[in-house]
């Protein structure tokens, strides 16, 4: 299986995913600088954390108007599994690709350390390899992570399923405790703490290696024959 | 030239921490009856004299300046500044 | 603003206007001679700026020679970018510290988050990525509301900058006296890894070669910084808002990867950032290391603004800006990388042989300067140095603490702010990005992991200046000592260090004596626990309205842990583990956190240190992890036993049974030096006892959560951990949040 971590000006965690696919699950992949990618041969997209342009404008704002974003878009409606993380996940909401958007902590702080995430639904490609209500480790690291939207959005990602990881003890006032969630066809995921540094117990956690294992998963089963 | 003022705060109803931490500082300082503290974006760009200020900041804001999801946005015009 | 006409030479030399850029008469004076004429204003600036303490040292240079800055593993010892320790596995660490307190005291956020940006480029300009953080902060007591706005501004400025740029920020140390009020310290340090090949220096070799100006374009930003950075601050610095610098992370984050990939390119001769004094000093210094000249033409500068001069010009701290020197002929390759990251990379100049300094500006000379005149006639004065009043009577001072209750004692000492957790602090501060973070902020020393290898890099800033100030001397051993423990208790092995030297006017005798004695103390240190000094920052003139502030000689330590499995904290580990003491318990509590609970100051006599003792107590230590046979290790510092334990258990989810003897209060609350708190797990201690015969058992890791101290059957403390905790980790978010 190919990923490809498509790096923007500002990303800095694109090289921890970089690792955490190569080293923690052992499977190809690329950096992938957003200008002139071609991402045909991708079997996966991550969008890493980070500050994509200083987060000038809107935190993922000007990365969501960048061409790769159609790329992804179009991967995305073919079913590509397409992961953004922090600032990835920002992206994603920006570019619509996933409902909502993020404000400020309620604090007003940037804060980093680890949060108790709540499994929701262990259902989907990027979380079969966990039981649902499981409770994993997982660090934050973020200044705008306070997920919102309006409350007919709320009751649809209800209806529809799409939450897929709530914070234990809501850290930043999102909305609804939620961490991560997915678009309706279930092949999108945004979530704000990050898994790419928690799969190796020497920094603290092995929590997130089961999410890049069902990708992983996810993709044998659906292209890989077993003879 | 003409010089396009937009301001970009968060929708009614959004919680605006920010806001609320103005105003707590504003109203510990000797200001009580603050109330209703926003705090938004200011941007100021120029655009030349022909451009259909309307449409194209309307554009602009829809597209990358503000977050219709949260963010609302508003402008004035100041005509004939000399580039 | 319009262009004025320049002020003529003979105007600067009558009215002696050289004396407002910080010229004294006798160094105009050299100044003219070594031109052979009058300097125009330009040149004046440009003299000044590299003639200042902190360009030229002029002031401590005498000192800074005493430092030992050598040993087998040292690649790269003081006078570059950084400084480059050998680590094995081709790979060297690079590291350096800095301090940005003047513009921190003015604009706090600003001052930080560029201080922060300034020696990340020190240290990729080397060649290395940055791979973590620290810093060193000084504040006034958290009692006004100036103080508490300081505090939270320069860890917002910090955080906003180091958590954008990716580097994370693993630790650092603060504390609180009151004389930082008016003059608060910001140091940061910066770590970085490479491959020895990679190895890179600001050198303009090779006549002809291209000097390329790489990053943000020049803007009025800090004209005259590195002077203002020498001079007191006073009620007038408030009005010198202008010349602090504004930084920008993202363009750092963007200068970083492609100077990274440019030392790949065998087209780069040299390369050095812009800090402070701009484009004067790097340019001069490059040229000068290589023996050569150069010519810039300064109408190719990238600017900001319009109508620059060429003294705005060449004294502007903007920010976010390198300078290159490339093989002639080969300039595209280099400009393409820059290009690639949406930054500008243009040629402004060559690399000549006549061993000049030339700036043209429209069409004409602007400056012509003997470019070794700035970097090695620069004055080097010898201070006088005088022993204060203050320090002859503390000699003859014993100073005893009366404490009637120790448990209510112990809970006063775990709120007071240098002790108290400061998790408020760090968890704003990206420390995990990179993920390669080891231990985080909280333990001894951060570790971070050397990727492809066994190995990780452990790290520590420390200076107790209160010791320092009573006593500089043994206070100057005691902080590399303290550092030197600290990367010891984490499992490594300390390499070097980088030295932070902040201290009041340096001519005040007093202050000059204080800075002699600390640093032949850390000097005695430095040779007796093998740690040479690589790098360093001399920041002088740290006073606010005639008081210095205490004497504060950082140490940034860098140690090495040759094995994943040595890595050890000192957080308790299992119910069961039998705690030990090692080393000897004195009554000394002149310059400790109980003086300052009890009396409110610091007086007689610091702690006592024999540099043997602590050597052998550091080696033991090391040996008896490298074995396996210690299950956490902790240094004793501020507070004594009594707060190491309790901050050993915090997070542990544990408790202990201590029996103390001898005098009750030294026993808990002495800060007696070369002292380290160790668990051992009970089938280890047999093998442990023979290791370090030194160690006594004082009691057990149990299952309980409570920290119960005895003497002789008699209860001294008995209290829960979870509420000596709580009162630790609120400390100073609720000082932070009362009115004053």
């Amino acid at each position: 299986m190919k990923f490809a971590v498509i790096v923007f000006p500002g990303s800095n965690c694109d090289r921890d995913m970089y690792h955490a696919v190569k080293d923690g699950l052992g499977e190809e992949v690329d950096l992938v600088w957003y200008e002139n990618a071609n991402l045909a041969d991708y079997d996966a997209i991550l969008l890493p954390g980070g500050f994509s342009y200083g987060d000038y404008l809107r935190s993922g704002a000007i990365a969501s108007v960048s061409n790769v974003l159609n790329q992804i878009k179009i991967k995305a409606e073919a079913g590509t599994p397409v992961l953004g993380v922090c600032n990835g996940f920002q992206i994603l909401l920006e570019t619509g690709l996933l409902p909502g958007a993020m404000l400020r902590n309620e604090k007003l702080k940037f804060m980093c350390h680890y949060e108790t995430l709540v499994v929701e639904r262990a259902d989907t490609m990027f979380t079969s390899g966990y039981e649902k209500g499981q409770q994993i480790q997982i660090p934050i690291a973020h200044g705008e992570g306070n997920y919102y939207c309006d409350d007919a959005t709320l009751d649809e990602l209800k209806q529809n399923n799409q939450i897929v990881f709530t914070y234990k003890n809501n850290p930043n006032g999102s909305r609804d405790d939620i961490a991560g969630i997915v678009n309706k066809a279930g092949n999108v995921l945004g979530m704000m703490p990050h898994p790419e540094r928690a799969v190796e117990d020497l920094l603290g956690s092995s929590g997130g290696l089961a999410m890049f294992q069902s990708v992983l998963q996810h993709w044998r089963e659906m292209y890989v024959t077993t003879s | 030239m003409k010089k396009v003022k937009i301001f970009i705060t968060l929708k009614e109803g959004v919680l605006d921490p920010q806001g609320k931490a103005v105003q707590e500082a504003l109203q510990a300082n000797g200001f009580p009856d603050v109330a209703d503290t926003r705090v938004g974006k200011y941007i100021e760009i120029t655009l030349p004299n022909e451009a259909d200020v309307a449409l194209e900041v309307q554009r602009m804001c829809d597209k990358l300046l503000a977050n219709p999801v949260m963010e609302e946005y508003s402008y004035t015009v100041e005509e004939g500044i000399r580039s | 603003m319009l262009q004025q006409a320049e002020i003529s030479p003979e105007k600067i030399e009558q009215d002696r206007l050289y004396r407002d850029m910080g010229l004294t008469d006798e160094e105009f004076q050299s100044v003219k001679n070594i031109l052979g004429r009058q300097p125009n204003f330009t040149e004046t600036g440009i003299f000044s700026v590299m003639w200042s303490e902190h360009c030229s040292y002029k002031t401590s240079k005498p000192l800074l020679r005493k430092f030992p800055t050598e040993g087998p593993h040292v690649l790269q010892g003081p006078g570059e970018g950084a400084g480059i320790v050998d680590i094995g596995d081709d790979k060297a660490v690079v590291f350096k510290i800095e301090s940005h307190n003047h513009p921190s005291a003015v604009e706090p956020y600003q001052g930080a988050a560029t201080g922060v940006g300034g020696i990340i480029r020190d240290v990729f300009s080397m060649g290395a990525r940055p791979i973590a953080l620290l810093n060193s902060l000084r504040f006034g007591n958290l009692t006004t509301p100036r103080v508490k706005y300081l505090l939270e501004e320069v860890v917002h400025g910090i955080a906003g900058y180091g958590n954008c740029v990716g580097v994370p920020t693993v630790g650092g140390e603060i504390q609180f006296d009151d004389s930082y009020e008016g003059n608060p310290l910001v140091n940061a340090m910066c770590v970085g890894l490479i491959d020895q090949k990679d190895i890179q220096k600001g050198i303009a070799a090779g006549v002809g070669n291209t000097v390329i100006y790489a990053g943000a374009p020049t803007g009025r930003d800090g004209i005259h910084g590195a002077t203002f950075a020498s001079e007191d601050l006073s009620e007038e610095s408030e009005s010198k808002r202008p010349s602090v610098q504004v930084g920008d992370p993202f363009m750092e984050k963007l200068l970083i990867e492609a100077c990274l990939e440019v030392i790949q390119h065998e087209a780069l001769v040299g390369i050095q950032d812009m800090g402070a004094a701009g484009l004067t000093s790097s340019a001069s210094e490059m040229a000068s290391k290589a023996g050569m000249g150069m010519e810039m033409n300064l109408d190719l500068v990238p600017q900001r603004e319009q109508h620059m001069t060429p003294y705005e010009l060449m004294l502007s701290e903007s920010q976010e800006r390198m300078l290159l020197v490339v093989k002639k002929g080969e300039e595209q390759g280099i400009i393409e990388v820059f290009e690639k990251y949406g930054l500008q990379a243009v040629a402004v100049g060559t690399v000549t042989d006549d061993k000049q300094f030339r700036l043209l500006h429209h069409g004409e000379v602007a400056a012509e300067i003997p470019v070794d005149s700035l970097a090695e006639d620069a004055p080097v004065y010898y201070k006088e140095s005088k022993v204060p009043d203050y320090y002859t009577e503390f000699q003859t001072i014993d100073y005893k603490p009366a404490v009637m209750n120790h448990a209510a004692t112990l809970k006063q000492l775990l709120q007071q702010p240098t002790i108290a957790s400061k998790e408020y602090v760090y968890d704003q501060y990206d420390s995990m990005v990179g993920a390669s973070t080891v231990v985080a902020p909280g333990s001894d020393a951060a570790i971070v992991r050397v990727r492809g290898t066994e190995k990780a890099i452990a790290m520590t800033t420390d200076c107790n200046s209160r010791y320092i100030y009573l006593d500089p001397e043994t206070g100057g051993k005691i902080a590399v000592a303290e550092a030197a423990r600290n990367i010891i208790s984490s499992g490594a092995k300390p390499l070097a260090l980088t030295d932070g030297l902040n201290f009041g006017n340096p001519d005040k005798p007093e202050n000059f004596w204080q800075m002699e004695k600390s640093v032949d103390g850390m000097s005695a240190a430095c040779l007796a626990l093998k740690t040479p000094v690589i790098s360093g920052n001399v920041s002088l003139y740290n006073e606010s309205n005639q008081q210095a502030i205490f004497p504060t000689p950082i140490v940034g330590m860098v140690g090495l842990v040759e094995n994943l499995a040595h890595v050890t904290t000192s957080q308790f580990k299992q119910a069961g583990d039998a705690i030990y003491l090692l080393g000897e318990t004195k009554a000394e509590f002149g310059g400790s956190e109980l003086q300052n609970v009890l009396e409110g100051r610091y007086y007689g006599k610091a702690p006592a240190i024999d540099l043997d003792v602590e050597a052998s107590n550091q080696q033991a230590v090391l040996t008896s992890i490298q074995q396996g046979l210690i299950a956490s290790a902790h240094d004793l510092a501020e507070g004594g036993l009594a707060v190491a334990l309790a901050e050993s258990l915090f997070g542990s989810e544990l408790g202990a049974k201590v029996t103390i003897d001898g005098d009750v209060t030294a026993a808990l609350f002495s800060e007696s030096q070369s002292r380290f708190l160790l668990t051992v797990s009970p089938e280890n201690q047999a093998a442990f006892e023979q290791t370090v015969p030194g160690a006594k058992q004082i009691g057990l890791v149990t299952e309980e959560t409570e920290l119960a101290i005895e003497q002789d059957g008699k209860s001294i403390i008995s209290e829960t951990v979870p509420t000596l905790e709580a009162l630790w980790k609120g400390a100073i978010p609720c000082l932070l949040k009362s009115k004053a």
